[in-house]
């Protein structure tokens, strides 16, 4: 039976009830938005991006807990990261939420909270929507991202 | 004063609710979306398929007589039901949704032109809403929505304004399914009547929870689904008054709803069978008689009376929750009851419930406009059945209570 102490760990209730880089960029120079029609959730991820390096993120949105928690630690995340780290971290948890792989830990950090969801296979969306969200953002998609696209 | 109902007796005629789920015993609170099944109705779609099986209203043999029998007797159990105005104003469908495109796409078409209205209402579900945006788009003509009024009803002075702008067709839900507001239909049905317009009534939720009398309410079509009303899914039927049938063109071509077919055209069936094309869903239609013969034994009034009871007693019990916020009237209203709760997102509220075996929906109920209307992205909705009792109600209000002590009691 699942458990749902592992899916509302403390950090996830914690980053829904004061998610971090909370706000738009307004010198952002990549924006995406992700929606899932299906449960309402929806966030605008604002990128600031000076090279290859993620020089500042933030995001608004609202939806159930997973997805704000979600949404708010791939931003604490990705904050000063390169591009192809970034990446590489949305590979790393698009791996452990669908089980598709072997998720690294060591290279997860706070976001391996999400490890729990993949035992709720009806909540699996709710936390890879701000991932997909920022794999468009990065690859310069001005299309928003939604659930229901085949892509994610 | 009705009799009350033996809900332990009747929970033992289902079987899904003698099953546990994630070891607890299942509370079962999303009937608006679809009814559990009784015995008798998965006993008589076996049975169908062992003693019956034939295609309907083709063969010459005993057992093709047999099959098209237990169809036509299933039609005449769904007039009964609802008091229809006769056994060939009853078309099976799929359920609610292709009767109201059946009505959309046959009447509509054939009545409705360029700059004509049809109006709606902003408490209709998708099905009652997307069929009449196709129509409106096609033909040219406007779509008009009624608003609501605060507490969650059709407002009726724009449902006034809206008549007069003379609406070929005005088409409206018996009972909401995301408010559980019961509309006065009849009322309704006359003041559209009177504006020159064909009144469409969504039945998908007053067929499993109401005593449907046709003829007194007088609509031109009611549309029903009978997943939602004990039977099985895939079934469901259009019920119009058979002159209005009668006169509307074809909606899908095929076989049975012919009479002659030549190389470059083909004459109809007579009503209902002109708007069957194609081999029926025998077996959803005796699933549905057996539904409906289960529903007679125990009375429409007395499930009527045992869902607003627990109503009542569930928006008592909820209304004292703190952070508790119900969507919808206070009275007039079915077993459906539409909430948000301190502000724990309703997906993270029914997946906490669920772990409890308390099944809730969680979402926008296929509603999105009337949602808009209530600021709500989302909301939870507990709906009960006649399946349903107080020791549900202690569930729901248990499982919330936990919700709460998991998000840390955290109001807005």
């Amino acid at each position: 039976m699942p458990d749902l102490a592992d899916l509302y760990q403390q950090v996830i209730i914690e980053h829904n009830r004061s998610p971090r880089n909370y706000r738009v960029l307004p010198d952002a120079n990549r924006t995406a938005e992700g929606d899932n029609p299906l449960c309402g959730d929806r966030l605008t991820l604002y990128l600031k991006v000076n090279g290859d390096t993620i020089e500042d993120v933030g995001f608004q949105g609202r939806g159930c807990a997973i997805s704000q928690a979600s949404a708010s630690l791939m931003t604490a995340a990705v904050q000063g990261k390169r591009v192809a780290e970034a990446q590489a971290l949305f590979d790393a948890v698009h791996a452990m939420l669908t089980g598709s792989g072997t998720p690294d830990p060591g290279r997860l950090g706070k976001l391996a909270a999400l490890a729990g969801v993949r035992q709720f296979p009806a909540r699996v969306k709710c936390a890879s929507l701000s991932w997909h969200t920022l794999r468009a953002a990065l690859e310069g998609r001005a299309a928003r991202v939604t659930t229901d696209d085949p892509r994610t | 004063m009705t009799r009350a109902l033996d809900v332990a007796r009747i929970r033992a005629d289902f079987p899904l609710l003698r099953r546990l789920e994630n070891g607890k015993r299942l509370v079962y609170l999303d009937s608006a979306a679809t009814s559990q099944k009784p015995e008798c109705v998965i006993q008589a779609i076996v049975d169908y398929y062992r003693e019956t099986n034939a295609n309907v209203h083709r063969g010459a043999y005993t057992l093709a007589v047999r099959a098209t029998e237990a169809y036509e007797a299933a039609r005449a159990a769904v007039a009964r039901f609802v008091n229809a105005w006769s056994p060939e104003g009853v078309v099976f469908t799929r359920g609610t949704t292709e009767a109201i495109n059946l009505v959309a796409g046959s009447y509509g078409r054939a009545n409705v032109s360029r700059g004509d209205t049809v109006v709606v209402t902003a408490m209709d579900h998708h099905s009652n809403l997307v069929p009449w945006q196709i129509l409106c788009q096609e033909r040219g003509a406007t779509l008009r929505m009624v608003e609501i009024t605060e507490d969650g009803r059709i407002d009726l002075s724009d449902f006034g304004a809206a008549l007069e702008r003379g609406p070929k067709i005005v088409a409206f839900p018996y009972v909401s399914n995301a408010l559980g507001t019961v509309n006065p239909a009849a009322q309704l049905v006359k003041l559209a009547h009177a504006a020159g317009a064909v009144a469409v009534v969504d039945g998908a939720q007053s067929s499993p929870h109401l005593g449907v009398d046709l003829q007194a309410l007088d609509c031109d079509f009611y549309a029903l689904s009978g997943h939602k009303m004990l039977g099985p899914m895939g079934s469901g039927a259009l019920v119009a008054k058979p002159e209005l049938l009668d006169a509307m063109p074809p909606y899908h071509g095929g076989g049975e709803m012919i009479a002659r077919v030549w190389d470059d055209h083909a004459t109809y069936n007579k009503i209902p069978h002109k708007f069957e094309a194609g081999t029926p869903n025998v077996e959803g239609a005796v699933g549905l008689a057996a539904a409906i013969a289960y529903l007679e034994g125990i009375g429409m009034d007395r499930i009527a009376e045992h869902e607003r009871a627990l109503a009542a007693q569930a928006l008592d019990r909820l209304s004292r929750l703190e952070g508790m916020v119900l969507y919808g009237p206070r009275d007039h209203r079915a077993g459906i009851v539409t909430f948000n709760y301190l502000d724990i997102h309703p997906h993270d509220l029914a997946t906490v419930v669920d772990q409890e075996g308390v099944c809730i929906r969680a979402g926008h109920h296929c509603a999105q406009p009337l949602l808009r209307r209530l600021n709500a992205a989302a909301t939870a909705r507990a709906s009960f059945y006649l399946y349903n009792d107080s020791d549900d109600i202690d569930a729901l209000v248990g499982a919330l209570e936990k919700a709460a002590a998991i998000f840390g009691n955290v109001t807005a």
